[in-house]
């Protein structure tokens, strides 16, 4: 196990590495040059000049590279063009929206997805799972900002019992005011999160179901409430907790355009803003943090996923079906 | 059984074809030009503006037809833009040598870490936002994901007897892959495929609500949706119609999709 966290550990941080150099490549390789966000149009060339030296890309590609890399190991994400405040601070701020947004969004999603898969599964062939497949194909086709426009429509404009978007200014000095402007985001996120994790939880089930070890213990004499327990539960985890992982990372990824319909000072908002500005460094910034957040989250999945899968940690080749 | 499956690829291609025939109508005839404001701000549904118009006096069945056309243009933009980067390279890394292909196998793993969206996110901010410029950062986002599979399956088959057969009997490897990898992979990558080509729909939709889609006389459904966000309650068709559309165009795909995996793989029918 302790090589194993050791191998794993250095691949996320060459994941890291790799993934500074592609966002330092393709924003650099890219056409269109950062100075520009820097200057009005019509500037001279003396100004273009002093403001790509400012931002340091007259310098080569390498050291510019080597230079980036020393100030994300320091921490330090730069300055931001438009504000020039520094873009680390900026994030941590944001992120006090982000992160519980996409926990509490996660955790609604986990709960309503994993009941219903199982019933899913045991009820395959009635109506009501028919009706549970039918919604969830439906759901993993549904925008996210549409279900968020809709859910303000009918909660925030007509019944008018929840704020449609905005957070308090003093973030969670007041937890229920804080709770209250994410009430309809995270319902959002976690509906449409929800409908691709049911589809995810019911295959588990419906592969364990029709497994032979679960017919063995059942003929052996066991309850099928104490098979499911015993073998069946850790057996539908192991694929259900690989795809948990993805689906964190796809919660976070929701959250980001959700906080954009809900006006919430969040993550996401920076980055849009970031990209409306030109503000490479905020760009720069949000993604490698969201990037970082991405890698993190899968990492623990895959050691969660050895922990409960013992022929993971013996290597043992597992069977896909 | 089979009936049952059949119907959901029947059924997959009649919302597909909704869409497509909206697109190509657009091409022939519109009822408004999409820039026309002179309709009057919010009309209700009726004559002369069927599903009456939106804030600046636009025509919205107009815009929504043109909007199929964007979405169409853009998915199929991107998933051939996805297609031509994912399959050749992941061709190349499954022919290569062993210690090149880990290296690009972890490269890959990599890059699928990397969130479709914020990856386009990324190249529309450097680039001005088109149609071809979202179909192409769509695109590159998706290839990793299309190069892995493409990787993975060209291994699976090159493991095979009748590969090493071909070789032996003297057949060039340009011909090994056009005659016995490409047809034997194709059926599992067309339906990743598909399905790659409602989250690139999904994608484009988004970009535009937060404003990086293609530019406005282009209507896209996203940035419909978008601007009807705040007159939801006054005229809510304008905040309901382009998201019905979205969703009955990637629900068809993906339905298609999974029409396609039962016909293209006959051992998965048993299951489930």
């Amino acid at each position: 196990m302790i090589g194993y966290l050791a191998r794993r550990s250095a691949f996320l941080l060459l994941s890291l590495f790799l993934a500074a150099a592609v966002l330092f490549l393709l924003l650099r390789l890219l056409p269109g040059d950062p100075a520009n966000a820097l200057l009005s149009l019509g500037a001279t060339p003396d100004q273009i000049a002093a403001a790509r030296h400012q931002i340091g890309t007259d310098r080569p590609l390498p050291e510019q590279f080597a230079a980036w890399l020393g100030s994300l190991a320091t921490l330090d994400l730069g300055r931001s063009f438009v504000s020039t405040a520094p873009v680390g601070p900026e994030i941590a701020a944001r992120l006090v929206v982000t992160v519980p947004l996409t926990v509490l969004s996660f955790t609604l999603a986990v709960v309503v997805a994993v009941p219903l898969g199982y019933l899913a599964a045991r009820r395959s062939n009635t109506w009501f799972g028919a009706l549970l497949g039918a919604l969830s194909q439906l759901g993993v086709a549904v925008p996210v900002f549409w279900i968020g426009l809709l859910l303000i429509t009918v909660f925030a404009l007509r019944l008018r019992i929840l704020p449609a978007g905005g957070f308090p200014r003093d973030d969670w000095a007041d937890p229920g005011r804080a709770l209250t402007s994410l009430a309809l985001p995270v319902v959002t996120v976690g509906l449409v999160m929800s409908a691709s994790l049911i589809r995810y939880v019911r295959s588990a089930t419906l592969d364990v179901l029709g497994s032979d070890y679960l017919r063995t213990f059942r003929a052996l004499g066991s309850s099928f409430t104490g098979a499911m327990w015993r073998h069946g539960l850790r057996n539908a985890a192991v694929p259900v907790v690989s795809v948990l992982g993805i689906e964190l990372a796809t919660t976070f990824l929701g959250a980001v355009v959700v906080e954009s319909v809900f006006a919430l000072p969040g993550l996401g908002t920076l980055l849009v803003k970031g990209i409306a500005e030109h503000d490479y460094p905020v760009i720069q910034g949000v993604l490698f943090v969201s990037t970082f957040a991405v890698l993190l989250i899968g990492f623990a999945a895959d050691l969660i996923q050895r922990i409960i899968d013992p022929r993971l940690r013996h290597n043992l080749s597992v069977e896909a079906r | 059984m089979r009936t049952r499956r059949s119907a959901t690829l029947v059924f997959g291609c009649a919302l597909v074809a909704v869409i497509v025939i909206l697109a190509v109508a657009s091409l022939v005839w519109l009822p408004y030009d999409p820039a026309d404001t002179s309709g009057g701000r919010l009309a209700s549904p009726g004559l002369p503006h069927l599903l009456g118009t939106d804030k600046l006096g636009r025509d919205l069945l107009t815009r929504l037809m043109v909007g199929a056309r964007v979405a169409l243009a853009v998915g199929i933009g991107s998933v051939l833009v996805g297609a031509a980067l994912g399959v050749t390279s992941g061709l190349a890394a499954g022919f290569t040598t062993r210690w090149l292909d880990d290296t690009v196998a972890a490269l890959l793993d990599i890059l699928i870490a990397f969130p479709t969206l914020l990856v386009a996110m990324l190249v529309v901010a450097v680039r001005a936002a088109s149609i071809g410029t979202v179909a192409l950062a769509i695109g590159l986002a998706m290839s990793a994901v299309v190069a892995r599979l493409t990787r993975v399956l060209v291994k699976r088959v090159l493991a095979l007897d009748f590969i090493t057969a071909a070789r032996t009997a003297g057949t060039s490897w340009p011909r090994v892959v056009i005659g016995h990898v490409l047809p034997n992979i194709w059926p599992t990558l067309l339906v990743n495929l598909a399905l790659q080509l409602g989250l690139a729909v999904l994608a484009e939709a988004s970009l535009s609500y937060l404003g990086l889609g293609p530019p406005p006389p282009a209507a896209s459904w996203g940035r419909m949706l978008q601007e009807a966000q705040a007159t939801a309650l006054t005229a809510p068709l304008g905040a309901i119609a382009p998201g019905v559309l979205l969703v009955v165009l990637v629900v068809g795909v993906n339905l298609v999709a999974d029409g396609l995996r039962d016909v293209a793989d006959p051992t998965r029918r048993r299951i489930r």
